[in-house]
């Protein structure tokens, strides 16, 4: 079935994009998000719906918002305008830290720069939110951990200290760590970009294995080849706005707007 | 200025704050002195230690071992010893060995007050100095020997000029230690501002008020201090260079 | 960015410099012995040369016999000053550690008053705070039928206690700002409270920092449980004072004060030479 939705496109420009999914309970929902630094404004006016289980891989030339946008959905940077729901949160109505923290506790994201604990080990790294925020049994929570580590293939460096570790290594642990917290939502903040090229596909496989479990991901990415490969929606941003959005194939293969196509060719 | 006292003679009569400082002309007077002799220890000892500061850090890169280590004793001596100890030393140990003129001692105990607290503080100013000198990026030094400057060029021209922008901080921390170490001169009856006001409340009973009068006089004190150091951090700020 | 340490002569106006670099000449472990050594000899000969001159008079005792003598009473007063300055340290650290945790409250009373108690605290002179705690704190303390006495030598301790107290708790904020934001923003995506990363990831953290400038702090309040003796407190320097007038004679002041500067050098420089050592080592990593 094709729709139009219209109200979902807002800003300066309106206009229309048609996509050809639409579910009736969308687990993310951000309407009109605006967000400036001072006098610099970076979201203008930014909507979005994702539903559960989906991958979506958000695109665009560096300063477009991207990264921003992320930070808004789990809380880290407040927004001046608009509405985010994740689940049966409203990200816009918490004032402080405190009344996010059940907010993060469905929403794990994963950094560029990886930013694990240095004074822990890799296990007690994983460990630690589990046990301190969801107050699980620590002997529960060592044999997850440890099944995470076996996942992201890292058991053998279960004592090491993060300054041990490669790139590539430490960002594998930060995925298991957030993945530890069990949350249903993952983002991912361009987690390849302070890689070199052969760690950076040991990450990828990583996400591409949970995507497959049908684990619900954001992922800001340059990757344009894997987020081709793995996401059910592509959405291309621009100076705060979204540009155009679809399948992986209407935007790779045939992008309607002029930016897109501009932006395609450089990186491609 | 009648009505200023008689304020604080109500003050007393009504609540039984007594600040005789204000109203009695002759507490008044005292108190007035010892803060004089507060800034003119303070002023001494600053001069005396900026000097010595600098011929130590000369001498510290003496191309004579002995000299090196000598002066190095010297200033981790009074850098980890009790200034108290210190001033007693000179006053009590030292001092009676010095010659008299007339049976009065060349230095009394303002003089060795002076003495022991401008060593101490020598001491710490050679390590500032040393280590803004230090802390000039040698990528200078080398642009200005390439460029065909003599030693003593380099030194009046780049290094001295940067070195003293960066230990403007350093250096605010050591006057205000120094402003507060001029109270040790108590123990030895410099008639400093501690030492006067002590005289005030043994006989006006007014400990708790003097406490108040002397902490705020200090802390307006290094106030002004701090202010002075800023104010000349900022007109010698150079865009660039530093935080 | 490689800084002129190396070559200090280049600096200087003279042509004075040595060959030897500064950083190497000072840090290397033979020369600090060497300094040790020296210092210790330099004491130790102002000493002697306050004996030599008294063998020639040849009284009842020698000096050296007197300083032997009054050893034990002394080492029993320093020994005192020792538990002055590590009780006023423990208490300055505790208290100090929470004024510093306050000096980053997301409230900004709580923020406004740490501040001003710190600015307060850290300007005052020392010998004023302890006239201050002495004059004012009650000797006595009464509580739900209890008498708590509080003898001069425990309101001294307090009254050390108080800069301590001011002066690490700034330690503490410009270790914890000094910890990336970074630590921050991964600690709170993954919901941990402030309390919890406060205690757990940021502070370990800054444990390493913090060390080098507390022993510092620590070697200066040995130095000033000095103080304690102006306001009537019994440690070593009254001892001290209770010696040269039971002994009356003028050719001990010289060698009893030396002999006093050197326990507290003793004492004191190794800390600083530690200090040193442990901020070269956390500054590589």
């Amino acid at each position: 079935m094709i729709f139009f939705e219209p109200f979902l496109l807002t800003g300066k420009r309106s206009e229309y994009v048609m996509t050809t999914t639409h579910s009736l309970n969308p687990l993310i929902q951000i309407n009109d998000v605006h967000k400036a630094f001072g006098s610099v404004g970076v979201l203008h006016g930014v909507s979005m719906m994702i539903n559960a289980g989906e991958a979506v891989c958000i695109i665009g030339p560096s300063g477009s918002g991207k990264s921003t946008l992320l930070r808004c959905i789990n809380g880290l940077t407040p927004i001046d305008k608009g509405e985010i729901f994740v689940g049966p949160h409203a990200v816009h109505l918490m004032p402080s830290d405190k009344e996010m923290i059940p907010l993060r506790k469905d929403v794990s994201i994963v950094f560029q720069q990886y930013n694990l604990f240095p004074h822990k080990t890799t296990l007690e790294n994983i460990m630690m939110a589990p046990v301190h925020v969801l107050g699980q049994s620590k002997d529960e929570v060592e044999m997850r951990a440890r099944e995470l580590l076996k996942k992201v293939r890292l058991t053998d460096k279960e004592k090491s200290y993060p300054g041990e570790l490669s790139g590539g290594q430490q960002q594998r642990v930060a995925i298991a760590r957030a993945l530890a917290m069990q949350p249903q939502v993952m983002l991912f903040d361009e987690v390849t970009a302070a890689l070199d090229p052969e760690t950076r596909k040991e990450v990828l496989l990583t996400i591409r294995q949970l995507v497959e479990e049908g684990l619900t991901s954001i992922l800001v990415t340059h990757e344009m080849a894997f987020a081709r490969e793995i996401s059910d929606k592509v959405y291309f941003t621009e100076h705060g706005l979204i540009v155009e959005y679809g399948s992986p194939q209407q935007i790779f293969d045939d992008p309607q707007k002029k930016r897109t196509r501009e932006f395609l060719e450089q990186v491609l | 200025m009648h009505y200023f006292e008689n304020w604080f003679k109500w003050l007393y009569q009504t609540h039984g704050i007594k600040l005789s400082i204000f109203y009695d002309s002759y507490d008044r007077t005292r108190f007035f002195k010892g803060l004089v002799t507060t800034l003119e220890l303070s002023a001494y000892c600053l001069v005396l230690s900026l000097i010595l500061g600098a011929l130590i850090v000369l001498l510290l890169g003496s191309r004579s071992i002995i000299v090196k280590r000598c002066t190095n004793g010297f200033v981790q001596f009074f850098r980890n010893t009790p200034p108290l100890v210190q001033l007693y030393f000179f006053y009590f140990a030292i001092g009676p060995l010095l010659p008299k003129i007339d049976g009065t001692p060349i230095l009394g105990s303002m003089g060795w007050a002076v003495v022991s607290l401008s060593l101490l503080e020598a001491a710490f100013v050679a390590e500032i100095f040393r280590a803004g000198i230090e802390a000039v990026p040698k990528a200078m030094t080398e642009a200005a020997k390439s460029l065909g400057y003599t030693r003593l060029q380099i030194f009046r021209l780049i290094v001295l000029p940067l070195a003293v922008r960066i230990t403007i901080p350093a250096m605010t921390n050591n006057v205000v230690n120094l402003v507060k170490a001029t109270t040790l001169a108590y123990a030895i009856a410099v008639p400093e501002l501690l030492y006067m006001s002590s005289q005030i409340w043994s006989e006006q009973t007014n400990v708790t008020e003097m406490m108040i009068a002397i902490l705020i006089t200090y802390l307006i004190i290094i106030s002004f201090v701090t202010l002075a150091m800023h104010l000349l951090e900022k007109r010698l700020r150079v865009p660039g260079f530093g935080q | 960015m490689k800084t002129a340490g190396d070559k200090m002569d280049v600096m200087l106006p003279l042509s004075i410099g040595t060959k030897q670099a500064w950083s190497k000449d000072r840090y290397s472990a033979g020369s600090q012995v060497t300094f040790k050594v020296g210092i210790c000899l330099l004491a130790l000969l102002v000493t002697s040369i306050a004996f030599a001159q008294v063998q020639a008079r040849d009284l009842n005792e020698s000096v050296l016999d007197i300083l032997i003598k009054w050893t034990p009473l002394m080492a029993k007063g320093f020994s005192f000053n020792l538990l002055i300055s590590a009780l006023a340290m423990l208490i300055g650290t505790v208290a100090g550690l929470f004024l510093g945790f306050a000096r980053i409250s997301l409230m900004a009373p709580v923020r406004g008053t740490s501040w001003i108690m710190v600015q307060f605290f850290r300007n005052s002179p020392w010998l004023v705070l302890l006239f201050l705690v002495m004059f004012l704190m009650p000797f006595e303390f009464h509580f739900a039928g209890y008498t708590i006495p509080f003898p001069d030598w425990i309101k001294a301790t307090l009254g050390l206690a108080l800069p301590i107290m001011a002066n690490f708790a700034e330690i503490v904020r410009g270790a914890v700002q000094s910890i990336s934001t970074t630590q921050w923003e991964a600690a709170r995506s993954l919901a941990f409270t402030r309390r919890q990363i406060l205690w757990q990831i940021i502070l370990p953290q800054c444990v390493k920092r913090m060390l080098p400038p507390w022993m510092n702090w620590y070697a200066i309040l040995t130095m000033a449980t000095t103080l304690a003796s102006i306001v009537g407190v019994s440690e070593v320097m009254t001892v001290v004072g209770r010696i040269i007038a039971a002994e009356g004679r003028t050719e001990l002041l010289i060698p009893i004060y030396s002999y006093i500067l050197l326990w507290f050098f003793i004492y004191c420089y190794p800390i600083a030479l530690i200090t040193k050592r442990l901020e070269l080592r956390f500054a590589e990593r």
